[in-house]
């Protein structure tokens, strides 16, 4: 798997705490069985009324196309276990989201396809999201290495718990291959704990 | 760092190794798995050339997209079919036990787990969906996960998972008459905040869970994960042991005795140490009804809706008035008069056998409102037909309730189950986000199966304990 240490790009800001998993993809996209069309969808409803037309949305606005940067604030995720919701963000362009906090369950999910999920103080992260909204054309830098998030005259420290930031840097987030390595371990662990049988079968 | 925890003894009892990352390769004892998060594992599975390593300890069911009007196949939904499909093939193909229709055991994942007896004391429990944390009520660690995450369980029984934090929440003393266990969680993520559980599994502990059933504890644990918090628990004792004996996947005879004393080490020890403790009393607790887009955003039903102008956080208070903008409301209120159009009685929340009987006992007797669509969707197949054997799913049909077959229904959309245009629905579910009942601008309230019920006959919502308070045309009165 590649490295991941470094994101450049332009930011996106969706401003509010606690933007959750169905306010990211409503559940009715969950319907197909592959993940191939979720980049047409990350905000669907708040980007669309019911009759098709754009409501004024940061992920509407053409100034924000081909951000690579998802600036939120708090309990960015929280909801649903759907891996839908990471890679809605991902396949519309994002390549990391920064965040006061995260839900665990989309900052796990994100790491599984490669797209880090770092935090940085309420302080940064609004400074962060006024820069991105007044000067949309901004480059920002995402140091994976050194922690830090540089964007015009800002640079902001990040932090990213250690296991997941590991996994990215030194290019080991495909977990299955890192699991299998133990499979003999596995093994062990497995003999040491009860079976799970309705005695009818198996 | 918590020593000595019930999540400690599990957590080092299912350690594999340490991985390169410096996180934990954790086994994990059962893999329940959906129609939902499932698909696009089996094909990575299929792209790698993988087999399921532990087909055995892997049980599939189908409920997020059934329709509850009726399980006849082909669904008229074409994605819900095509979806249904997938999943008879890849349990078929990989070897795993589908609890379908057939089989009279389908129903929702967090509802069959424990009803089968899956569900054991000590085990890790992963699955692909965030209400995972159900099982906690029987002494579990039990936790929803991703896609890839899915394939990692079923490629080799195991997940790259970072330790957890433990807080113990205490509630000691006696719930009110009408206070139920849904009223207290909501009160418990009313306090500690949507936020409040990032980092950390909950364990609850105190008088109020001592005392509660398996069933109202299951409905504490499954909305851990709207307070932030992956993983809840509730120490396993005699009530546990006692709702899981004779369960089909449960050890017999001998085996069940060794099974019990083996599930009472895991429980916490009387000297654990915690991250965090905190504690409430059980007499502070009403009826709770959510006004806003978070599970937080709830007042008991006496109270008044808060003033976001006299809230510090600039964070919050704008969660706040975007709630009151999308939910019609405003400060100052309270919750009972307001009108509601759609009553849903059902979920992985709230769908269980005493959950049906809880709003049977409201609805006995009296009549929906007119102008309200009112339904109860059973957990599960079983929980169905014990509920035709008590005789409820008359009660609920002569009151005017519509009586559907098992599925998640209308706590997230994905079935023809949907609120239209801004219909405000009272739900004993679990999430009242924006959209989250399949209609961007619908309204979702919160609340205790039995408020929903009494909702339902009024039109409003009401404070139980003032509706029971008046006997109902021919209630039963013991």
């Amino acid at each position: 798997m590649s490295r991941i240490t470094r994101i450049e790009g332009r930011a996106v800001s969706v401003v509010g705490d606690d933007i959750d998993t169905d306010r990211i993809i409503p559940a009715r996209y969950l319907k197909e069985i592959t993940f191939s069309k979720m980049g047409e969808y990350p905000f669907f409803d708040e980007r669309f009324n019911p009759d098709g037309s754009r409501k004024d949305h940061p992920f509407n606005k053409p100034e924000n196309q081909g951000a690579a940067i998802l600036i939120g604030n708090s309990n960015f995720g929280c909801g649903s276990s759907r891996e839908h919701a990471p890679q809605a963000l991902y396949r519309w362009g994002i390549k990391a989201v920064v965040a006061e906090s995260f839900a665990e369950i989309f900052a796990g999910n994100s790491t599984m396809i490669g797209m880090p999920t770092v935090l940085a103080a309420k302080a940064d992260v609004e400074r962060l999201q006024k820069l991105s909204i007044e000067k949309p054309a901004t480059l920002f830098t995402l140091d994976l290495a050194a922690l830090v998030i540089t964007a015009g005259d800002l640079s902001v420290k990040i932090t990213m718990p250690e296991g997941r930031r590991r996994a990215l840097v030194d290019g080991i987030w495909d977990s299955t291959t890192l699991l299998l390595a133990n499979a003999e371990k596995v093994k062990q662990t497995a003999a040491g704990l009860p079976s799970i049988s309705n005695g009818v079968h198996r | 760092m918590a020593k000595g925890t019930l999540y400690n003894k599990i957590w080092d009892a299912h350690s594999v190794a340490t991985l390169p990352t410096g996180q934990t390769q954790l086994f994990i004892g059962l893999h329940l798995v959906h129609e939902v998060t499932s698909p696009q594992a089996f094909d990575m599975l299929r792209e790698r050339n993988l087999k399921v390593a532990y087909p055995d300890r892997t049980f599939a069911t189908v409920d997020h997209i059934v329709p509850t009007s009726t399980h006849e196949r082909p669904f008229i939904d074409g994605e819900a079919e095509q979806m249904m499909n997938a999943i008879e093939v890849n349990t078929r193909n990989f070897g795993i036990d589908f609890f379908n229709f057939e089989s009279g055991r389908q129903g929702v994942v967090h509802i069959i787990g424990p009803e089968l007896g899956l569900t054991q004391p000590g085990m890790t429990i992963a699955c692909g969906d965030s209400h995972t944390s159900t099982h906690g009520a029987f002494g579990t660690l039990a936790f929803g996960i991703g896609t890839s995450q899915v394939r990692d369980v079923l490629a080799s029984q195991c997940l790259a998972m970072d330790t957890m934090k433990v807080r113990r929440i205490e509630v000691n003393g006696k719930l009110g008459v009408g206070v139920t266990p849904k009223d207290v969680i909501l009160y418990i993520i009313n306090r500690l905040g949507v936020k409040g559980g990032i980092g950390y599994a909950y364990e609850y502990a105190g008088e109020v869970f001592d005392s509660m059933s398996m069933e109202g504890r299951m409905t504490v644990c499954n909305m851990s994960i709207e307070g932030g918090a992956r993983a809840g628990y509730v120490n396993p004792d005699q009530t546990t042991f006692d709702y899981l004996a004779g369960r089909e996947y449960c050890p017999k005879g001998t085996e069940w005795d060794k099974a019990v004393a083996r599930w009472k080490a895991f429980a916490s020890d009387s000297g654990a140490e915690y991250d965090d403790v905190v504690r409430f009393n059980a007499a502070d607790i009403q009826p709770m009804v959510t006004w806003g887009v978070t599970p937080g955003q709830s007042v008991g039903i006496g109270e008044s809706l808060p003033d976001p102008s006299r809230v510090s956080d600039d964070g919050e208070r704008k969660s706040m008035e975007l709630a009151y903008r999308h939910m019609k409301l405003s400060p100052g209120r309270r919750m009972e008069e307001t009108r509601i159009d759609v009553a849903f009685i059902g979920s992985c929340t709230n769908g269980r056998i005493s959950d049906l009987r809880a709003a049977a006992e409201v609805v006995r007797g009296r009549k929906v409102a007119s102008g309200v669509k009112a339904f109860v969707v059973p957990g599960s197949m079983q929980v169905r037909k014990q509920a035709i054997e008590e005789g409820l799913d008359k009660v609920f049909a002569e009151a005017g309730f519509e009586w559907r077959e098992a599925g998640c229904s209308m706590c997230l959309a994905m079935n023809p189950d949907k609120l239209k245009g801004d219909q405000v629905s009272a739900s004993s579910s679990n999430r009242n986000f924006i959209g989250r009942q399949g209609s961007p601008t619908g309204r979702t309230l919160l609340m205790s199966p039995a408020m929903v019920a009494a909702a339902a006959t009024v039109g409003h919502v009401v404070d139980i304990r003032q509706l029971t308070a008046q006997p109902s045309k021919g209630a039963h009165h013991v």
